[in-house]
């Protein structure tokens, strides 16, 4: 113990004298320290100095950036630096070999004129159309069929949260079999007689993205209902009692009791799922093999920062671009969604 | 009256569980089946069958001969041992500083690590390749972890748990003389295992179902993880869905034994990180 706070002492008198100056406690502590390097002081450590060795540790010493020091360099090296470098690529027309020179707006101008940026951002943004509902209600749905105690209720809890740990790429891969012109979905319905020839879910431009939204609606509806668990336990359960005293059946009790408490945590998950949905990349990387369908027509914004900034062709700046207008779009959710989860904490 | 009411709720429960688990189970027991069937089971039959009538181990020793899946395993592991490794010590760390001490700064360092949280990695993930090509370090497994090391929202997630500890209990380690790294390693971090276990879970979890980065940054096969190595199947075996699903049951092996085994750490972790959608 008084090694470390010889280390931190030295340390901070070193690093900078006016700290120490600005410390009134700090002389007293470099003593202590002092003494400590005499060695053999660690028995007569008395009160005193134990009080001055804290006012040392919790005002003067380098010790909390100590703690702070391996986190923030990998949060500045990994994210503030890439995020402001990302800015200032998306001014240049720099790419992977060539630094590249200033041009203005020109990126942001060839951007909104380029069709896969509209066709990325157009995909993307009906990726959280479509999800959005289906997130909110279906969860729901199930939270309130596994609320319930018990081996049975926690067996379905635990099965219905199995697709999500189930890496997406896997999940792209065993859909890829069902979805197949041979595949399970269309032999069920062509033994139904529904079709007599095959759709072809991963082949059509709108059927693909369709198809890629079944895979993250399957692959989501464990981890909302997980969340809607949580917020299911905090309603009233005498709301129920009430409600079912005056005759209402179970569905008209979900309606009436279940979704009104779980308001907020449905706008938490219109925006959470929002987010991610923006987002999406394995599913349709995956079931397109990668070339984000025929000419690139179910391109997702992920998807094209992907294809542009990497490769020896890559375009670093115009990535940039695209890269700093997917920010703004899912910056603004993810603030709505932090100041929405803020009050709801609150209110709480 | 009342009581039938109740059975027929019942039943009507118990009938949209029996078919949400076929709809979020079946495709994977569907795929189980698939890695089984022998080359006289007619995959695409119709109407479809599900048990093999020409049972096989042999897609598994197929697929394991032509894509090295031991290998894209065993790197995975190492990539999400290291993000775990990273991640508990680097954010309990930093979440303890943030929590329980004082200093100048602090204001600052919680801010940057607010902004980070906030930033969607896909918006800068060029720049992070830059970096790690800066650093030489393309194609290797270290790479791989490197910028998910230490998640901002698992060092506020770190941060939460630290502050939730009664101040009592470091005063009293305080005047028995304990200093700041006794008090935490001692007193503070014995407090928050539960979250400690959560941030552990899903770093690995997270670094292990990874995609886009590795994919990015790991151009050389034998430095591919297992997503990244998977997501070949569907190129090499695209003519044979058996392969691909013996490649995907191997895959999915290793991660539902994991998550059985920790599975009530999941929910709290959900529950706690909402954000990490």
């Amino acid at each position: 113990m008084i090694g470390w706070c010889n280390e931190m002492t030295s340390m901070s008198k070193d690093a900078t004298v006016a700290e120490v100056e600005a410390n009134a406690s700090a002389p007293a502590g470099v003593s202590s320290s002092r003494k400590g390097a005499k060695g053999g002081k660690r028995n007569k450590h008395d009160a005193s100095e134990v009080s001055k060795d804290r006012k040392i540790a919790s005002n003067g010493s380098l010790a909390p950036w100590l703690f702070l020091l391996p986190a923030m360099v990998v949060v500045i090296v990994f994210f503030i630096i890439p995020f402001f470098n990302t800015l200032r690529l998306s001014f240049t027309n720099a790419t992977l070999l060539n630094p590249g020179h200033f041009i203005g707006l020109d990126n942001f101008r060839k951007m909104f004129e380029d069709d896969h940026v509209k066709t990325a951002l157009l995909n993307s943004s009906l990726y959280v159309v479509c999800i959005v509902p289906c997130m909110v209600f279906f969860p729901l749905i199930l939270a309130a069929l596994v609320s319930g105690k018990g081996k049975i209720m926690g067996f379905f809890r635990t099965s219905f949260y199995m697709p999500v740990v189930v890496s997406t790429v896997i999940v792209g891969l065993i859909w890829t079999n069902l979805l197949d012109d041979r595949g399970l979905i269309n032999s069920i319905f062509k033994s139904f007689h529904w079709i007599t020839k095959s759709i072809p879910f991963l082949t059509d431009r709108w059927l693909l993205l369709f198809s890629a939204m079944i895979v993250t609606i399957w692959t989501g509806l464990g981890y909302y209902m997980v969340i809607y668990l949580s917020a299911l336990a905090n309603v009233d359960p005498s709301l129920y009692e009430a409600a079912e005293l005056d005759g209402c059946g179970p569905i008209s009790r979900f309606f009436h009791v279940t979704m009104p408490g779980v308001r907020s945590t449905m706008v938490l998950i219109m925006l959470l799922s929002s987010i991610a949905a923006f987002r999406v990349f394995n599913e349709v990387y995956v079931l397109t093999g990668g070339t984000a369908g025929v000419g690139g027509q179910d391109m997702t914004m992920s998807i094209l920062i992907k294809r542009e900034g990497t490769g020896l062709q890559a375009r670093t700046g115009y990535t940039g671009a695209i890269s700093m207008l997917m920010f703004v779009i899912l910056g603004t959710l993810i603030a709505i969604e932090y100041i929405i989860q803020r009050k709801a904490d609150k209110d709480a | 009256m009342h009581k039938s009411s109740i059975t027929a709720g019942k039943v009507v429960q118990y009938i949209f569980l029996v078919l949400f688990f076929i709809v979020l189970v079946g495709p994977i027991v569907w795929q189980i089946a698939l890695a089984f069937k022998g080359p006289n089971d007619n995959i695409y039959a119709v109407p479809p069958y599900f048990l093999p009538k020409d049972f096989t181990w042999g897609n598994f020793t197929k697929a394991l001969a032509t894509i090295p899946v031991l290998r894209y395993v065993l790197n995975s592991a190492i990539v999400a041992l290291i993000s775990v490794c990273g991640n508990v010590i680097g954010a309990s760390f930093a979440g303890y500083a943030l929590a329980r001490l004082k200093f100048k700064g602090k204001g600052l360092a919680t801010m940057v690590v607010f902004a980070a949280m906030m930033i969607p990695v896909e918006t800068v993930i060029i720049s992070q390749f830059l970096i790690i090509r800066d650093m030489d370090l393309q194609n290797t497994l270290l790479a791989a972890a490197l910028p998910g090391l230490i998640q901002p929202i698992n060092i506020m997630l770190m941060m939460n748990a630290f502050r939730g500890i009664p101040d009592e209990m470091e005063e009293a380690a305080k005047v028995d003389g304990a200093n700041v790294w006794q008090r935490f390693f001692n007193i503070c971090v014995p407090q928050v295992k539960g979250t400690t276990t959560v941030v552990a879970i899903f770093s690995f979890v997270g670094a292990w179902n990874d995609f886009l980065w590795p994919l990015i940054v790991l151009g050389d096969d034998s430095q591919y993880t297992l997503t990244v190595g998977l997501n070949k199947l569907r190129g090499t075996f695209y003519s044979d869905p058996r392969l691909i699903a013996a490649g995907t049951v191997l895959a999915l092996i290793p991660i539902v034994i994991f998550f059985l085994i920790f599975q009530r750490y999941f929910f709290r972790g959900v529950e706690a990180g909402g954000i990490k959608g």
